[in-house]
């Protein structure tokens, strides 16, 4: 068995393809940098992760696939599923290593599988822009907190900066601990020290704007009136707002 | 101001929620500076309450007061029931403020008829107008077109509107008449027909300057009450198939009858609203509209009902058994279409598939096509099932229909196989 140690970043999953090509040998599994070894490994190689061999990848990639496919590869990657980074890689392999395009061939089983991956985080990056509840501070920051599956919030960055261009906001990933604050004019990377800020989602209200909690108050109201007895289906509901998101909902809280 | 709005809110929810139509979609519009929002074409939801409908839209009257009697509506005049008038200011802020908290796309607005058709029109398009000229708000605006309003305020309407709707509730004139003797389909037919010409115009006028103002860019839609009357499905279905033709007319919605008047003696008395049929209304709704399907192969006069137990597709299939079984790895997109338990995705994947390999019903069942019900009407590489060409309509029927009664509980008495 070939086992390849990199750092687990997109950018060492792109120079191990490089280094693998280079060297010849091609992984069967992709291992972090200390993880241990399987049992019985017949070559062992460890990737150093490189700007100009990683970019010389994607190059590549994009000469060779549509757009839209790139950006599935980036879907895919940000799943942070186990076992995706080896998915892309066979898949980056096959794309290389076939004249004919493989893109649509969805009878591959690769092929297919990147497809529903990246399909499952673009889901999540819908969910979010469905889901994301604001909450408005004092300091007329809006914030909302989330916590999705896949790292799908970089991914809902460019709908929220168009969207709310003329509000200052923050959306902040509470499994990752961190998230994006806008000001007006760029969106910036940023972490919290103190999470303590907004228990069960909520935040403090101290920190609250004046009229929050009366918004708050008027869409639960609104929500709660908008439900028709006669049709009650609880399952539906749940199969379109599954219960995991329930606790940043400001309607279900 | 804070408890009378909260009571105006849920009143005037109460009373607009029965109204089906919840899309957002169908226009794509970058937000603008200084301005507030944008909207994405393809519609999205911000939640779903406890009966499974998504919130999309801030769906709300103007006011539920109302000069009309209609049988099917819960704000006729006759009805004893709590009414409220937003304020234009009240709902402008409200619409803002919930837009900004991610909470809706836009507003839904609709009305109860006070004074006259074109009185009340006004007053509703002054709140969108304010919307979108004074606070620059960018966001989807719906909005109902009052039975019976002028061309002008419809036209005017389309201006700051991003789909207009006018709904005909009743689909025969006759049974529309005995349920709202104040009402026919002339004051329905005409606004629409306003909003189509102004869409058209629009359109002409834009090909010409991009500078040309839109008009309801999104287009226009409808809404017809299943149940309360005695239609067929080959009525209503009929009158939809009419209105899609029609060049603005993006959405008929259907909206099982909920006894909301249930004193009313013309009105069936319903112990449960039909949610099936409307559910296999809509399936035959995306028939025609995305599966290339005409109505007449869909209900007809021997079939002037859907049928409750198969959806529509299935049971087009089961009527015309000639057409199988369809070869995947050769026939026409349009026939794999047709195919039950094979949608417009799959069908996409396996015409994109096919080209690199021939494709077995292993492929098949990865990609998500439904075997259980596609197995009877296509052949493969190496399926050998028995397809309904070899075995009957009925029987495949039959083995369909079993399989949904035994699902969910295991049967300790059961032995039988079938046996044909």
């Amino acid at each position: 068995m070939t086992i390849f140690h990199y750092d687990k970043t997109f950018e060492g999953l792109l120079t191990a393809v490089f280094d693998a090509y280079n060297r010849k040998t091609f992984p069967d599994r992709l291992l972090a940098i200390d993880e241990p070894n399987p049992l019985f490994v017949a070559e062992m190689f460890i990737v150093v992760t490189d700007e100009d061999k990683s970019k010389r990848v994607w190059k590549g990639l994009e000469k060779k696939l549509a757009h839209n496919t790139c950006n599935m590869i980036t879907y895919a990657w940000l799943s942070e599923l186990q076992g995706s980074d080896e998915l892309i890689f066979r898949y980056i392999q096959k794309t290389f290593d076939n004249k004919q395009s493989i893109e649509t061939n969805f009878a591959d089983d690769d092929v297919l599988q990147l497809k529903k991956l990246a399909q499952k985080v673009n889901h999540e990056r819908h969910r979010l822009i469905e889901l994301v509840r604001f909450q408005k501070a004092a300091d007329d920051i809006f914030f909302a907190p989330v916590s999705p599956d896949h790292n799908s919030l970089p991914l809902t960055l460019d709908h929220f900066t168009d969207r709310f261009a003329d509000q200052k906001w923050v959306i902040y990933d509470t499994r990752r601990n961190y998230g994006f604050y806008y000001d007006l004019k760029t969106v910036t990377e940023m972490t919290l020290d103190n999470t303590d800020l907004f228990p069960k989602g909520k935040l403090d209200e101290n920190l609250m704007a004046e009229d929050e909690k009366l918004y708050q108050e008027l869409w639960k109201g609104y929500f709660k009136a908008m439900t028709i007895k006669e049709r009650i289906n609880l399952k539906l509901q749940r199969q379109h707002l599954p219960k995991r998101y329930w606790k940043y909902l400001t309607e279900k809280q | 101001m804070k408890a009378e709005i909260l009571d105006k809110l849920k009143t005037l929810a109460e009373s607009a929620k029965y109204d089906v139509s919840c899309a957002s979609s169908g226009t794509t519009r970058k937000s603008i500076p200084g301005g507030i929002g944008n909207t994405a074409g393809w519609g999205i939801c911000h939640s779903f309450t406890e009966d499974g409908r998504c919130v999309s839209l801030l769906k709300i009257m103007l006011t539920n007061y109302c000069i009309y009697d209609c049988a099917y509506c819960i704000n006729r005049r006759s009805n004893d029931l709590k009414r409220a008038t937003f304020a234009v200011e009240e709902l402008v802020e409200l619409t803002i403020e919930f837009y900004r908290r991610n909470y809706i796309e836009g507003l839904f607005l609709s009305s109860g008829v006070i004074n006259t058709p074109d009185y009340t029109m006004e007053r509703m398009v002054r709140v969108i107008k304010e919307l979108r000229t004074i606070h620059r708000f960018n966001g989807y605006i719906h909005m109902k077109s009052i039975p019976g309003a002028s061309q002008q305020l419809v036209h005017e309407a389309g201006l700051y509107a991003d789909r207009l709707s006018v709904n005909i509730e009743i689909p025969t004139e006759q049974n529309l008449k005995m349920l709202a003797p104040e009402k026919d389909h002339e004051s329905v037919y005409k606004p629409m027909l306003y909003i189509q010409q102004g869409v058209l115009e629009s359109a002409e006028e834009r090909a010409k300057h991009r500078s040309a103002p839109r008009f309801a860019p999104a287009g226009q839609s409808t809404q017809m009450i299943i149940g309360a009357t005695d239609e067929t499905d080959k009525q209503i279905l009929f009158t939809s198939a009419a209105l899609y033709n029609r060049p603005s007319m993006k959405r008929v919605y259907y909206s099982g009858y909920i006894p909301v008047n249930s004193y009313d003696s013309r009105l069936p008395s319903l112990k449960q609203a039909p949610l099936v049929r409307e559910n296999r209304l809509y399936q035959a709704d995306w028939l025609l509209r995305f599966y290339e399907f005409k109505v007449d192969e869909i209900v007809d006069d021997k079939n002037p009902d859907l049928d409750l137990e198969i959806d529509p597709k299935l049971a087009w299939a089961l009527r015309n058994p000639h057409h199988f079984p369809v070869d995947i790895n050769k026939a026409e997109y349009s026939m794999i279409l047709r195919v039950p338990g094979i949608g417009v995705k799959s069908a996409k994947l396996i015409v994109m598939s096919r080209r690199y390999n021939k494709l077995k019903s292993a492929d098949l069942k990865k990609m998500g096509i439904v075997l259980k019900k596609a197995q009877y009407f296509i052949t493969c590489n190496e399926l050998a099932v028995q397809n309904v060409s070899d075995s009957s309509p009925e029987y495949v029927r039959r083995v369909l229909t079993e399989k949904k009664l035994l699902k969910g509980k295991e049967n300790p008495n059961q032995l039988s196989l079938s046996f044909d």
